[in-house]
C-alpha cells in the first residue's frame, strides 16, 4: 500500500462520526466608521505610512521625493517609470538592489488596513520583499470593509500567488521590541491614487 | 527512556529571576493585547464558534477534503507527497532537494519540521539549513529548540541573544541592542535567501476548495524563502485542511489577534500555483494525526490553530518556559498533544497544569483544552506511569475526600498543623508546593462549624 492510500484508510478508519456541514459565513458588516479612516487607522496601527497627494511632477516626482537618496527604484506599474524596468521575465534575485518598489494593489480591506496583491500587480513577486522600501499605489474607492468581503473576491481562486499586505515587515522577537525591516521591506508607504493617471516615460536605458 | 521531568526542569528557569520575571511579563502582555483585539469585535464569539465547526466538520469527513486537496493542488502544477511519519516526511523532502541537486534550503519557521526532526537529518547529508525567522534562527544558532510555537526565543534576553549572534554571526560583542541585532541578521541572511536553491514553509491552511495553502509571517523570511529560490517545498500536517476560501476569513480574522494581539500578520500569503519556471511540492504529513483522529476524548486538539495564545494565558506556562517541557509543543495545547506521541516520556506533562480553564476560554477553535489534561491524567494513572509519591497521595486523599468524617478530623487538624508545626515540618521534600510560596494562613473556623453554630445540624 502507498503511503498515501495508508493515511487515507487510516484517517477513513479513524475519523470521528459526521459533524454536520458548516452553514455559510455570514460577512459581518463592519459598522459607522467611513471605509477609507477605518483603512487609514488599521493600516497606521500595523506600521504603514501614508503619501501626501502627488504634486504637479506626478507620481514619479512623488516617489522621488519620499526616498531622495533612492538608487534603484524599480516599478512594477506603468503608472510610476522608476529607474529600473521589470518584466514578469525578470529574475528574482536581480531585483536585490531595488532601494524602492512601487506597485499598485488590487484592493484593500479597512478591518486590517491590508492590502491585496499577486503575480499579476507584482510581475515578479520577490518584488515586495527585497526592495528595501515598497510604496503602494490603491484606488481608495476600492477598499472592501473586512476580510470576509475580501475572500470573497474572485481572484483568490485563480491567482498562482496572492498576498494580504499589511504594513512593513516586522519583528517583536528580541524582547518584545518592536523592529520594522525583519527580512522584508523596511517601509510600506501608501498613496492614495485612482488609476488612470498619464502612464510615466519609461526610462531610456535601464541601469543594468 | 526516562520520562520527562517537568517540575525539575521548571525549578531551573525559575532560578534565573531577570529571564522569569520578563518572561513572565511578556507572555501576559500578548494576553491582555489579545483581550483588546476580541473585545473590539462584537461578533468574536461567533467567529469562535464557527471556527470551532469549520474544523469539526472537516476533521470528520477528512478523508474526502484530503482527496480534494490532493486532486486540485495537482491540477494546479503541483507536486503532492504523502508521509506516513517524520521519517518518511525527512526522506521525502531530502529526495526532491537531491533530484535537484539542492545544497541549501532557506525555510521559515514550521512546527512540523521540528516535531520530524528534519534539520540534524538533512544536515547529515550535506544540505545546509538556514531557519529565517529571527527567533527560530537564533534558537538554531544556539542548538536549541523553539520554546514558543509564535515566539520561539521568548525565554531569552537581549543579552543571551547578543552573546549567540556574536559567537556565531560575528555581531559586536557585548552589543545588545535588538536594533542592530535584528539588523545583524538580517545581513547575514539576505546571501542566503539570493543563494539558496530551494526554500520551504510550513502552513497555516491548506484549502481543499482551491488546493492552495496559506502562511502568516510578519518579518517576510516565509515570501522570501518561497519567491525567490526556483523551488518551494511546503511541509503540511494533514489537519491543516479546511473547505472553503470563505472560511480563511473566519480563520485569519482569528489568528493574529489571539496570538499576538495585532489584527492580522504583516504577510498572510496564498499559494496555488508554481511560479512560471520554478516547481511547488507538497508534503502532506500524518505523523500520529490519523490515530489521534480515532481517541474518542482527545482527537479536538487537532483543531489546534497553533496561535500559542493557550501558553501566553497559562500560569504553569509563563513560570516555566516552554523548554521544560521537554518537547515538541508546550503549554497546554503541548500537554494535550505529547502524551499521544509517548504516554510514558511524557507521562508528567499533564500535571503541569492548576485547570484553571483559562487555556479553553481564550482558545480561538474552543479546544476543551483543560478537560482533556484531566483526561490524560486520566490515561497516565490507569497505565501506571505516576509517581509512587504522586499514587500515594492520591490514594490517601481520595479516601479523605470520600468520608466525610475523616475529612472534618484533616481539615482542623491541618489548621492545628499550619498554626503549630514548626517551619521544617511544613515546608519540606513532601510539600513541594511550598518551595516557592508561603503556605495560607488557615481560617479560624471552618465553614461547617460555623454552619452548626449559626443555622444547628446540617
Amino acid at each position: 500500500m502507498t503511503a498515501r492510500d495508508a493515511i487515507l484508510a487510516a484517517v477513513r478508519a479513524n475519523q470521528p462520526a459526521p459533524a454536520p456541514p458548516v452553514p455559510p459565513v455570514p460577512l459581518f458588516e463592519p459598522a459607522s466608521l467611513s471605509l477609507l479612516e477605518a483603512f487609514q487607522n488599521s493600516l497606521a496601527s500595523m506600521g504603514g505610512k501614508f503619501a501626501p497627494a502627488p504634486g504637479a511632477g506626478g507620481l514619479d516626482a512623488l516617489v522621488r521625493s519620499l526616498f531622495p537618496d533612492a538608487a534603484v527604484i524599480c516599478s512594477a506599474t506603468p503608472e510610476v517609470g522608476g529607474t529600473r524596468r521589470l518584466d514578469r521575465n525578470t529574475e528574482a534575485a536581480a531585483l536585490a538592489d531595488v532601494d524602492v518598489g512601487v506597485v499598485r494593489a488590487a484592493f484593500g480591506v479597512a478591518e486590517t488596513g491590508s492590502v491585496w496583491l499577486s503575480e499579476a500587480e507584482l510581475q515578479v513577486n520577490a518584488l515586495a520583499y527585497l526592495a528595501q522600501h515598497l510604496v503602494v499605489l490603491l484606488d481608495p474607492h476600492s477598499i472592501v470593509g473586512n476580510l470576509h468581503q475580501a475572500y470573497h473576491d474572485p481572484r483568490f481562486k485563480t491567482a498562482r500567488y496572492a498576498v494580504l499586505v499589511t504594513g512593513p515587515s516586522a519583528t517583536a522577537d528580541i524582547e518584545g521590541v518592536l523592529i520594522h525591516g525583519a527580512q522584508g521591506v523596511r517601509s510600506l508607504t501608501m498613496a492614495l491614487v485612482r488609476p488612470g493617471a498619464e502612464p510615466a516615460r519609461r526610462p531610456n536605458s535601464p541601469r543594468h | 527512556m526516562r520520562p520527562v521531568d517537568h517540575a525539575e526542569a521548571s525549578s531551573h528557569f525559575i532560578e534565573a529571576k531577570a529571564h522569569l520575571e520578563f518572561h513572565d511579563r511578556r507572555l501576559w502582555d500578548l494576553r491582555l493585547k489579545r483581550d483588546r483585539q476580541a473585545h473590539r469585535i462584537p461578533e468574536w464569539e461567533e467567529l469562535r464558534n464557527l471556527a470551532s465547526a469549520i474544523k469539526e466538520h472537516t476533521l470528520s469527513h477528512l478523508a474526502d477534503y484530503l482527496e480534494r486537496f490532493e486532486a486540485q493542488a495537482k491540477s494546479n502544477g503541483a507536486h503532492v507527497h504523502w508521509a506516513r511519519d517524520a521519517g518518511e516526511h525527512n526522506q521525502i523532502v531530502y529526495d526532491i532537494l537531491s533530484a535537484h541537486g539542492a545544497r541549501t534550503l532557506v525555510k521559515s519557521k514550521s512546527m512540523l519540521t521540528e516535531e520530524c526532526d528534519m534539520r540534524p537529518f538533512l544536515e547529515a547529508r550535506d544540505v545546509k539549513v538556514i531557519e529565517t525567522d529571527l527567533g527560530e534562527r537564533i534558537q538554531q544558532l544556539d542548538d536549541e529548540p523553539p520554546s514558543h510555537i509564535v515566539v520561539p526565543a521568548v525565554h531569552k534576553l537581549r543579552g543571551d541573544v547578543s552573546q549567540v549572534f556574536a559567537r556565531t554571526i560575528g555581531s559586536e560583542p557585548g552589543n545588545n541592542d535588538p536594533h542592530y541585532l535584528a539588523e545583524a541578521m538580517r545581513r547575514n541572511t539576505r546571501p542566503y535567501f539570493l543563494g539558496a536553491e530551494a526554500g520551504m514553509t510550513g502552513a497555516n491552511f491548506a484549502v481543499a476548495e482551491t488546493g492552495s495553502f496559506v502562511v502568516c509571517t510578519n518579518e517576510g523570511n516565509a515570501d522570501l524563502s518561497a519567491n525567490v529560490p526556483k523551488l518551494h517545498i511546503a511541509c503540511i500536517g494533514i489537519e491543516k485542511i479546511i473547505p472553503r476560501i470563505e472560511h480563511l476569513a473566519v480563520f485569519i480574522r482569528l489568528l493574529s489577534r489571539s496570538a499576538l494581539g495585532s489584527p492580522i500578520t504583516q504577510y498572510t500569503s496564498h499559494f496555488r500555483a508554481p511560479r512560471p519556471g520554478t516547481e511547488l511540492h507538497i508534503v502532506l504529513v500524518d505523523n500520529g494525526r490519523s490515530q489521534r483522529l480515532g481517541m474518542q476524548d482527545f482527537w479536538y486538539s487537532l483543531k489546534c490553530i497553533r496561535c500559542g495564545a493557550c501558553m501566553n494565558t497559562c500560569p504553569v506556562y509563563r513560570r516555566s518556559g516552554g523548554l521544560s517541557y521537554g518537547a515538541t509543543y508546550s503549554g497546554p495545547i503541548g500537554i494535550i498533544i505529547d502524551p499521544a506521541f509517548d504516554i510514558r516520556k511524557y507521562s508528567t506533562l499533564p500535571y503541569a497544569s492548576t485547570l484553571n480553564g483559562s487555556c479553553s476560554n481564550v482558545c480561538p477553535v474552543k479546544i476543551n483544552i483543560h478537560d482533556q489534561i484531566y483526561k490524560w491524567r486520566q490515561v497516565v494513572a490507569e497505565r501506571n506511569q505516576l509517581p509512587l509519591v504522586k499514587k500515594e497521595a492520591i490514594r490517601i486523599l481520595g479516601k479523605v475526600l470520600s468520608d466525610p468524617r475523616l475529612y472534618r478530623a484533616a481539615i482542623s487538624a491541618t489548621g492545628l498543623a499550619i498554626e503549630h508545626l514548626p517551619r521544617f515540618a511544613i515546608y519540606n521534600w513532601l510539600n513541594p508546593w511550598g518551595r516557592q510560596r508561603e503556605v495560607p494562613e488557615p481560617p479560624k473556623q471552618s465553614f461547617r462549624s460555623w454552619y452548626v453554630e449559626n443555622r444547628g445540624q446540617p
